[in-house]
């Protein structure tokens, strides 16, 4: 059991010296208010101890008990996404001098982030968007270059909350691929820690961990596997999901989930692989400078389909269709992978309580 | 594209021209500013650009190609729509726009060599056509029979009249042109036909299952022309279509162009139609 080491909760606060002295600034699930959400961390003591958090349809609340926990919660409110592609940005400015020439200067800001704690969902999130911004046929420079100074520790998952449907998807609560380092907490008592990366094992050198026991190692796959058992949703083969959703692109579900749809847009801002965005211009009063942003948008929005004079999608019930299909089907032509991965915090956001798994089974059955 | 570091930034260009074709429609001639930019530019017929407007936005417009084939000019003709394009209306010699491109897929060129090329286009549909017109005239012993097939509302949206006599001048082409509105204002100057576009397919005088049919305009518009064209002994293969939808960034990244599981933008924005007929057939997807 050598490849798992441990990492005693008493020492988080050397991993996370350890990262910020390479230069990382460390961000981790934090308390705030009424939410667990991803923020700058220093030190141990930030962390979540003890927080568990509920989530049903419509429904988030978080508590506290006096367990010793750090990662007792299932899943923070927002991803990992604004991290690498921020809900606005400035993306270039242009400066205009007098006789109207234009100065185009590319703004692409970015730092060396560590994140500290990661979900499994949240890790194939980045994969997923690493297709759209930096696998593609053009990349993003800014989200490159964040991808590249980002240090990934996985959070294996010990519990799932009722809106969790990674393994209906056929995923599981644990990191497989794409993080630096992956932990599993055990309560009372710390992390069983797994490399992923030459970068994450430099790291566990210089803290010179010790090898986890086989019991410490027992007991987090213990504990993921009570995750998974935690997941009730289930769904049709997602190959089938694929094939079906687009074979119906007629049926009456479509007309009984516009009718108690919003078109808030909250399930894609809140969702780790939504990628769309608008551009506008805002320039100085001086007509001397422009920043132009790029900024989230939503297929909720109504403009989103206008072109030209027409609006492709006008009807609520185009949109839902447009979100669900592309989240559930056509991903897969475009990206060759699915555009889900399970968080359920769509469901957790939605005002209405519309279940995603629930619209997929009857459509599909 | 070209590009460097960053695909979403522009590169400045010059408005060297700015020709008012209509009330409302205008055609601004560009070059790049930088030097080596302007002498790398180069483009397919039926590609686009992002232009810029300092101050407002970018839009996605077609290129139209140099009318006067000067080298190391590049056109677009706009229609005044939305925000972006009124105020691109006020543009003049002189003035600098952002200009990103080319991006998306061509009119096949090659694949029409050796075949009659029918050019169907409606309202400004025409703009995304010209290039692939002149392309076909200059190398004119690789082509077979040109037919350019033309329909507006009324006379009075005609663009490009110059163009289109020249081209009805050019050996084995002909030109048809429509306007569906049955009393052209015109004061009896009108010396095209009247009707739509497909009332021209019986006298066409191609050999249809040889004939390759590229297609701008409405979508029900593209729809019914590929149709009529296909019943008249066209290959449906043979008909090619260009899909125009809203587009942030040209890159595949916004969103926005998105038609099923099409990113028009890279994509498209020309298909053979049996590439897109079924998507094209889906209200509001």
């Amino acid at each position: 059991m050598s490849h798992y080491y441990f990492l005693p909760h008493q020492r988080i606060d050397d991993m996370l010296n350890q990262l910020q002295g390479d230069g990382y600034k460390c961000v981790a699930p934090r308390h705030h208010e009424s939410e667990i959400n991803y923020d700058t961390i220093t030190k141990s003591a930030d962390l979540p101890w003890g927080f568990h958090d509920e989530q049903a349809p419509g429904h988030y609340k978080v508590n506290k008990s006096d367990h010793k926990h750090a990662f007792g919660f299932v899943l923070p409110t927002t991803s990992v996404k604004p991290m690498l592609f921020k809900a606005k940005e400035n993306i270039w400015k242009v400066a205009r001098n007098d006789e109207g020439k234009l100065a185009f200067e590319p703004i692409v800001e970015f730092e060396k982030i560590a994140v500290f704690g990661v979900r499994p969902c949240d890790l194939r999130g980045i994969e997923i968007q690493d297709r759209v911004f930096m696998e593609n046929s053009y990349n993003d420079v800014r989200y490159v270059k964040r991808r590249e100074n980002q240090f990934l520790i996985a959070m294996n998952c010990t519990k799932s909350h009722s809106n969790c449907f990674c393994v209906a998807l056929g995923d599981a609560p644990q990191a497989d691929k794409g993080f630096d380092l992956a932990m599993t907490e055990i309560e009372g008592d710390g992390f069983v820690v797994e490399i992923g990366s030459d970068k994450g094992r430099a790291l566990l050198d210089a803290l010179d961990l010790e090898a986890a026991s086989g019991g410490q190692a027992q007991k987090a796959l213990a504990k993921i596997a009570y995750a998974v058992d935690g997941q009730k949703k289930t769904l049709p083969p997602i190959k089938e999901v694929e094939t079906k959703l687009m074979a119906n692109l007629e049926h009456p579900q479509w007309d009984d989930v516009a009718s108690r749809c919003l078109s808030c847009g909250s399930c894609t801002q809140v969702c780790p692989t939504c990628f769309c965005h608008t551009e506008r211009d805002e320039p100085n009063v001086l007509g001397t400078e422009t920043h132009h942003t790029r900024e989230w948008d939503s297929c909720f929005s109504i403009d989103h389909s206008y072109t030209h004079g027409d609006t492709y999608r006008e009807d609520p019930k185009y949109r839902y269709r447009q979100w669900l299909t592309h989240k559930f089907s056509t991903w897969r032509d475009q990206f060759r992978t699915k555009g889900c991965v399970g968080c359920g915090r769509c469901v957790t956001w939605c005002p209405v309580k519309i279940d995603v798994v629930d619209e997929i089974n009857a459509i599909c059955k | 594209m070209l590009y460097t570091d960053d695909a979403y930034t522009p590169y400045e260009a010059e408005i060297v021209e700015f020709i008012k074709e209509h009330h409302d429609i205008f055609t601004i001639r560009l070059k790049f500013t930088d030097p080596e930019l302007d002498s790398k530019y180069f483009f397919r017929p039926g590609q686009f650009n992002m232009i810029y407007l300092y101050g407002i936005g970018e839009v996605a417009i077609s290129i139209v190609n140099d009318r006067n084939h000067q080298q190391g000019r590049f056109e677009h003709t706009i229609q005044v729509v939305g925000r972006i394009t009124k105020g691109m209306m006020k543009l003049q010699t002189g003035d600098k726009v952002g200009i990103r491109g080319p991006f998306g897929t061509s009119w096949p060129m090659n694949e029409a060599k050796g075949k009659d090329v029918i050019i169907v286009t409606g309202g400004l549909g025409n703009a995304p056509l010209v290039a692939a017109t002149e392309e076909v005239l200059k190398n004119r012993n690789q082509y077979g029979k040109l037919r350019v097939l033309h329909g507006i509302r009324s006379s009075d949206l005609l663009i490009y009249d110059d163009m289109y006599t020249r081209w009805n001048n050019s050996p084995e082409t002909k030109v048809y042109m429509a306007t569906s509105n049955a009393d052209p204002v015109d004061n009896g100057k009108w010396t095209w036909g009247k009707g739509y576009v497909t009332n021209f397919i019986p006298e066409l005088s191609v050999d249809y299952a040889n004939s390759i049919v590229m297609t701008v305009g409405p979508e029900p518009m593209m729809i019914g022309v590929a149709k009529a064209f296909i019943a008249a002994g066209v290959k449906p293969e043979n008909v090619y279509v260009s899909i125009e939808r809203s587009m942030k960034c040209a890159i595949g990244h916004c969103g926005h162009c998105q038609l099923g599981s099409q990113f028009i933008c890279k994509d498209g924005a020309v298909y053979p139609y049996p590439a897109c007929e079924h998507l094209l057939r889906v209200k509001g997807l």
